[in-house]
C-alpha cells in the first residue's frame, strides 16, 4: 500500500519528460495511474467493509516519531476512490481542455503531485505524515491555480491560496503537535485510545481551536472563505478537481477523523454548527447574484462545505452518515458542473450566462451530462443527491435554525440548478450562440460519466454505496446503530414534503434570479469591507512596510550599516549586563595604581594625546605619523606586559602599513571638509558611547579574572612535548600548526588581490 | 595601570569608530586601522594582565614558574596582528582604486544607485 500511494510521486516527475518524448499521448499513462490506484483500492474494498483496517508503516524518523504511517479504513476508502475516479476522468479531461498548451507535462506533474498528496492525506495514521502531505497539497494547489503565470490574477489568486491554506497548515501542525504532548500519541489510532485524557487536558482548546482553523482555512470556511472564489482563476480541471471534489474536502477529511477524539465538549457543536451555518447561508446568498458560472459554483461548493461542517457539528449517527452521503453526491455532481462549466467555456470562449443561450442545440452529450447533475443537485428523486437532502433534512429536523439554513442552501441549489441546465442548454431561445468550434469527445465524456456515476449511486444506494457509507461510519461514531438505512424511498414523511416544498420554492426562486442579480449590485459596497478585501489590503501594508523598513535598514550608506551593528551589539552587551548585574570594585585595581610607574603614565597619556591631535588634523602625512605613534605605543605596551613576540611583531607591522601608507599617499584623497554639524555631534555621541561600553566591559573581566586550563596544559606541554622554551612559539608553530598554516593562505591571499588591484587598470578596459 | 588600561583603549575604540563613521575615505582607512588596533589590545587585557614575566622558560626547567604571561592570548594576538596588516593593506589598496575609479572621497557618493555612468564597455 506504501508503494502504492507513493508511486505517484515518481510519475509526476517523469511527466514533462514523457510529454517530451510522446507529445500530448503523456495524458494516456498519466491517466492510467489513477485507474490502476483506482482499481487497486477496488480490490480493497472487500476486506475493508468487513470493518479490516489495512496498515502500513514504514520507519522514517524513528526519534522525531516521524513515519510513514498508512492506514486504510471505511472513511479513507471512501475519499481514496473519489480521488482515484476523479483523477482518472480529469486528466482525460485535460488532455482535451489544453490541447496544444506547451506546458502540458509540467501540469501533469502538478497535477499527479496533488493527486499523490491527497491520497497521503486520506490514508496517512501518523499526524506528522498528514501534515507533510497537507502543505504538498497547498503547494501543489498553488502551482495549478497559478498555472496561467502570464495572467496578474492567477499568479494574486495563487498567492492567496497558498497564504491562506499554507497559514491554516502551520496553525493545524501546532495543534496536532499539542494534541500529541498532551497524550504522547503520533498517530490517530494512537490518538483515539487517549481520548479520555485529551478532554481534560489543558492545551485541549488551544488545540482544538488551531486544528480548527487548519481545517477551516482548506475547505473554506468563513471567515476564510475567499480564497476559493479567486482560485477560479485555475484551469477548470483544476477547479473540478481541487477546488470542488477533493482538496477542499480534506479539511472535511480531518474533521471527521477527528470527530470521535475532539466532539466530546460542547464546544465542538457550537464551533461546527456556527461556523458551517454561516458559510452555507453566505455560499447561497452570494451564489444568487454571480452570472459567471465559475464563481456560481465556486460559492455553492462553500455554501456545501458548510453544510457538510455543520452535519459534522450536529454529530449524530443521522447527521455523520447525511455527511457522507452528502460529500459523495456533492462531489459526483459538482464536478460534472465545472467540467460543464469549463468545456462550455473551451467552446463559447465565454462562462458568463447572460451570453450563452440555447447550448443543446450544438452540444447535446454535454447538455444531458449537466442535466443529470443538475437534477442531483436539486434533489430530485432517483438521484444521490436526492438522498443527501432527505437525510440533511431528517438530521436538522429537530433544530429549527438548522433546518430552516438547510432548506434555504436547497432552495438556492434548485435554482442554480435550473439554471445552469435547464436556462443555458434547453430554454428555447430564437438566437442560440453558435459554438467556436466542435466539442471533442474528451470534453464531454468525463462529464457524462460522472452525471450517470451520481444517477447510478441513486438507484443502486442499497448495495454498494451503503456498504462504503457504513464502512466510513465505523471510523467516526463509536458505537453505530443503525437506525437509518440507506433507501431511495422512505414513504410520505414530514421530510418528504419538505423536499417537495423545497422544489417548487427553488423553482420560483430561479424566477426571481434576474430580479435578484439586478438588486445585488447595490450590495457591492459590502465587499470593500469583506475578507477578501481586508486580506489585500493587509498584504499590501505588509509589502509597503517591509519596502520602508528595508528602505531605511539597507539604505546604502556604509556609515549607516555600521552605526546598526555597534548599536546592536552594544544593546545585547546591555541587556546581558542589566540580566545578571555585577558590581565592578575597584579597590584592588586602584590600588595597583600606586605601583604605576611614571614612564607608564606617559605612555598612556602620549596615546590619548595623538588620538586627539588625530581627530583635529588636517595633513594627511601628520596623521600617518600620528597612527605610527599610536601602533608603537601599544608595541611598548606589549613589552610592558610580558608579550615579547607580539611587540615585534606590531612593531613590523607598523612600520610596513606606514610604510605602504606613504608608498601610495598621493594617489589618497585629500582632505576636505565633508561634515554636517548635527550628523557630527550623532556620531561623535555613537563613538563615545561604544567606547564607554567597551570599557566597562574591560573593567568586568579585569574584576572577575578567571584561570584558564590551556595556560598551564600549554606551560607543561610546552617543553616536555614540543621541547621548545618559548611557549607563545611553540603554540604557533607546532600545537597550533595548522592555523598558522591558515593565516599564511589569507596573507597570500591578501597578496594577490593587492597584486591584481595594483595591476588592474580601469582605463584600459579591466586588463594589465 | 591595570586601571588606566581599559579607559586608553575606550579612547582608542571611540576615536576608531569616529573615524570609521567619516564619509572620508581616508579616514575611513585610518578609522579601520585603529580600530584593529583597539581590538588587538581588548583582547590582551581581556586575556588577563601579567606584568614582567614571560612566557618562556628557562634553561634547567621543565615547566615555567609562575606568575608568567598567559601564552594563549599571546598566541591569538600574533595571528590577529598578522591577519589585520593584510586586511589592512587590502583595504588602502582597494580605496585607492575606489578612489580612482569614482573620483570622490566622499563615501556617500558610492552608493549603488548614484555611481558613475558605466564607461565604455
Amino acid at each position: 500500500m506504501l508503494f502504492a500511494i507513493l508511486i505517484g510521486v515518481l510519475f509526476a516527475f517523469i511527466a514533462p519528460l514523457v510529454y517530451r518524448l510522446l507529445g500530448r499521448y503523456v495524458a494516456i499513462l498519466m491517466a492510467l495511474l489513477p485507474l490502476a490506484l483506482f482499481s487497486y483500492f477496488i480490490s480493497l474494498y472487500p476486506r475493508v467493509v468487513q470493518g479490516e483496517v489495512i496498515i502500513a508503516n514504514y520507519t522514517w524518523v524513528e526519534a522525531l516519531a516521524i513515519n510513514l504511517q498508512f492506514r486504510l479504513d471505511g472513511l479513507s476508502l471512501i475519499f481514496v476512490l473519489l480521488i482515484t475516479l476523479f483523477g482518472f476522468l480529469i486528466m482525460i479531461y485535460a488532455s482535451a481542455y489544453l490541447q496544444g498548451d506547451p506546458l502540458l507535462g509540467r501540469f501533469y506533474l502538478y497535477l499527479t503531485l496533488f493527486m499523490t498528496a491527497m491520497l497521503g492525506i486520506v490514508t496517512a495514521d501518523n499526524i506528522f505524515c498528514l501534515f507533510l502531505f497537507w502543505e504538498l497539497t497547498s503547494v501543489s494547489s498553488y502551482l495549478l491555480i497559478g498555472f496561467n503565470n502570464t495572467n496578474k490574477q492567477a499568479r494574486v489568486s495563487a498567492w492567496q491560496a497558498l497564504l491562506v491554506t499554507g497559514g491554516g497548515g502551520l496553525a493545524l501542525f501546532a495543534g496536532l503537535i499539542l494534541l500529541s504532548i498532551a497524550s504522547g500519541a503520533h498517530t490517530f489510532t494512537g490518538l483515539l485510545a487517549q481520548k479520555n485524557i485529551l478532554a481534560d487536558h489543558a492545551s485541549f482548546l488551544p488545540a482544538f481551536v488551531l486544528i480548527m482553523v487548519g481545517c477551516f482555512t482548506k475547505s473554506a470556511q468563513f471567515p476564510f472563505h475567499f480564497w476559493l472564489p479567486n482560485a477560479m482563476a485555475a484551469p477548470t480541471p483544476v477547479s473540478a478537481y481541487l477546488h470542488s471534489a477533493t482538496m477542499v474536502k480534506a479539511g472535511i477529511y480531518l474533521l471527521a477523523r477527528l470527530a470521535p477524539i475532539l466532539s466530546g465538549p460542547d464546544v465542538w457543536f457550537y464551533t461546527l454548527a456556527g461556523v458551517g451555518s454561516i458559510t452555507a447561508i453566505l455560499g447561497a446568498v452570494v451564489a444568487v447574484q454571480h452570472t459567471d458560472i465559475k464563481a456560481i459554483l465556486a460559492y455553492t461548493t462553500i455554501g456545501a462545505l458548510g453544510l457538510l461542517v455543520m452535519m459534522l457539528g450536529i454529530n449524530s449517527t443521522l447527521a455523520i452518515k447525511g455527511m457522507l452521503v452528502f460529500l459523495v453526491a456533492h462531489a459526483l455532481y459538482k464536478g460534472t458542473l465545472f467540467l460543464v462549466a469549463g468545456a462550455i467555456d473551451h467552446c463559447m470562449g465565454t462562462r458568463n450566462i447572460s451570453q450563452l443561450r440555447c447550448l443543446g442545440e450544438h452540444m447535446i452529450p454535454l447538455g444531458i451530462a449537466a442535466t443529470l447533475a443538475a437534477l442531483s443537485m436539486a434533489g430530485i428523486l432517483p438521484f444521490l443527491g436526492f438522498i443527501a437532502k432527505e437525510m440533511l433534512y431528517e438530521a436538522t429536523f429537530t433544530t429549527p435554525w438548522l433546518l430552516g439554513i438547510a432548506t434555504l442552501s436547497g432552495l438556492v441549489f434548485v435554482a442554480i440548478a435550473l439554471l445552469l441546465s435547464y436556462r443555458l442548454f434547453w430554454k428555447k431561445s430564437s438566437k442560440p450562440t453558435p459554438p467556436r468550434h466542435a466539442l471533442s469527445i474528451g470534453l464531454y465524456l468525463p462529464p457524462l460519466v460522472l452525471g450517470i456515476a451520481g444517477l447510478t449511486a441513486g438507484l443502486m444506494v442499497s448495495s454498494v454505496p451503503s456498504k462504503l457509507i457504513n464502512g466510513a461510519m465505523q471510523q467516526i461514531v463509536a458505537s453505530h446503530s443503525n437506525t437509518y438505512k440507506l433507501a431511495l424511498w422512505h414513504g410520505f414523511t414530514p421530510v418528504f414534503w419538505l423536499s417537495i416544498g423545497t422544489v417548487i420554492l427553488g423553482v420560483s426562486l430561479y424566477r426571481f434570479l434576474p430580479f435578484i442579480r439586478i438588486r445585488s449590485v447595490g450590495m457591492q459596497h459590502m465587499y470593500k469591507y469583506g475578507p477578501d478585501a481586508l486580506y489585500h489590503r493587509a498584504f499590501e501594508r505588509l509589502l509597503h512596510g517591509a519596502k520602508t523598513f528595508i528602505a531605511k535598514l539597507q539604505n546604502g550608506y556604509l556609515r549607516s550599516y555600521i552605526i546598526y551593528i555597534i548599536l546592536f551589539f552594544c544593546g545585547l552587551l546591555l541587556i546581558v549586563m542589566w540580566r545578571d548585574p555585577s558590581d565592578i570594585s575597584f579597590s584592588q585595581p586602584a590600588a595597583s595604581l600606586n605601583e604605576t610607574q611614571l614612564y607608564e603614565f606617559v605612555l598612556v597619556a602620549l596615546v590619548i594625546a595623538a588620538l586627539i591631535y588625530l581627530l583635529g588634523t588636517r595633513s594627511r602625512l601628520t596623521s600617518i605619523v600620528v597612527m605610527g605613534l599610536v601602533g608603537y605605543s601599544a608595541a611598548l605596551l606589549y613589552v610592558l606586559f610580558g608579550a615579547p613576540d607580539v611587540a615585534a611583531t606590531q612593531l613590523l607591522i607598523e612600520t610596513l602599513t606606514v610604510v605602504i601608507f606613504v608608498l601610495l599617499l598621493h594617489k589618497l584623497p585629500a582632505f576636505t571638509y565633508l561634515s554636517h554639524q548635527f550628523q557630527k555631534y550623532k556620531f561623535i555621541a555613537i563613538a563615545i558611547f561604544f567606547g564607554a561600553v567597551m570599557t566597562y566591559v574591560m573593567l568586568l573581566v579585569q574584576a572577575r579574572a578567571v584561570d584558564s586550563d590551556l595556560k598551564k596544559f600549554y606551560g607543561a606541554a610546552s617543553y616536555e612535548q614540543a621541547h621548545g622554551r618559548n611557549i607563545v612559539n611553540v603554540i604557533l608553530v607546532d600545537f597550533r600548526g595548522l592555523d598558522t598554516l591558515g593565516e599564511i593562505s589569507v596573507l597570500a591571499v591578501a597578496a594577490i588581490g593587492i597584486y591584481a588591484l595594483l595591476r588592474l587598470n580601469s582605463e584600459k578596459g579591466g586588463k594589465p | 595601570m591595570d586601571l588606566l588600561m581599559p579607559f586608553m583603549i575606550g579612547t582608542l575604540f571611540s576615536v576608531s569608530l569616529y573615524l570609521i563613521l567619516h564619509r572620508h575615505l581616508f579616514k575611513l582607512i585610518l578609522g579601520l586601522i585603529l580600530f584593529g588596533l583597539a581590538t588587538n589590545l581588548f583582547l590582551f587585557i581581556v586575556g588577563g594582565l601579567t606584568r614582567g614575566s614571560t612566557a618562556i622558560i628557562r634553561e634547567q626547567e621543565t615547566i615555567p614558574k609562575e606568575p608568567y604571561a598567559d601564552p594563549v592570548p599571546q598566541a591569538l594576538l600574533l595571528t590577529a596582528i598578522v591577519i589585520g596588516f593584510g586586511i589592512q593593506a587590502f583595504a588602502i589598496v582597494l580605496i585607492r582604486r575606489v578612489y580612482q575609479t569614482f573620483k570622490s572621497n566622499n563615501l556617500n557618493d558610492l552608493r549603488g544607485d548614484r555611481g558613475p555612468e558605466k564607461k565604455k564597455h
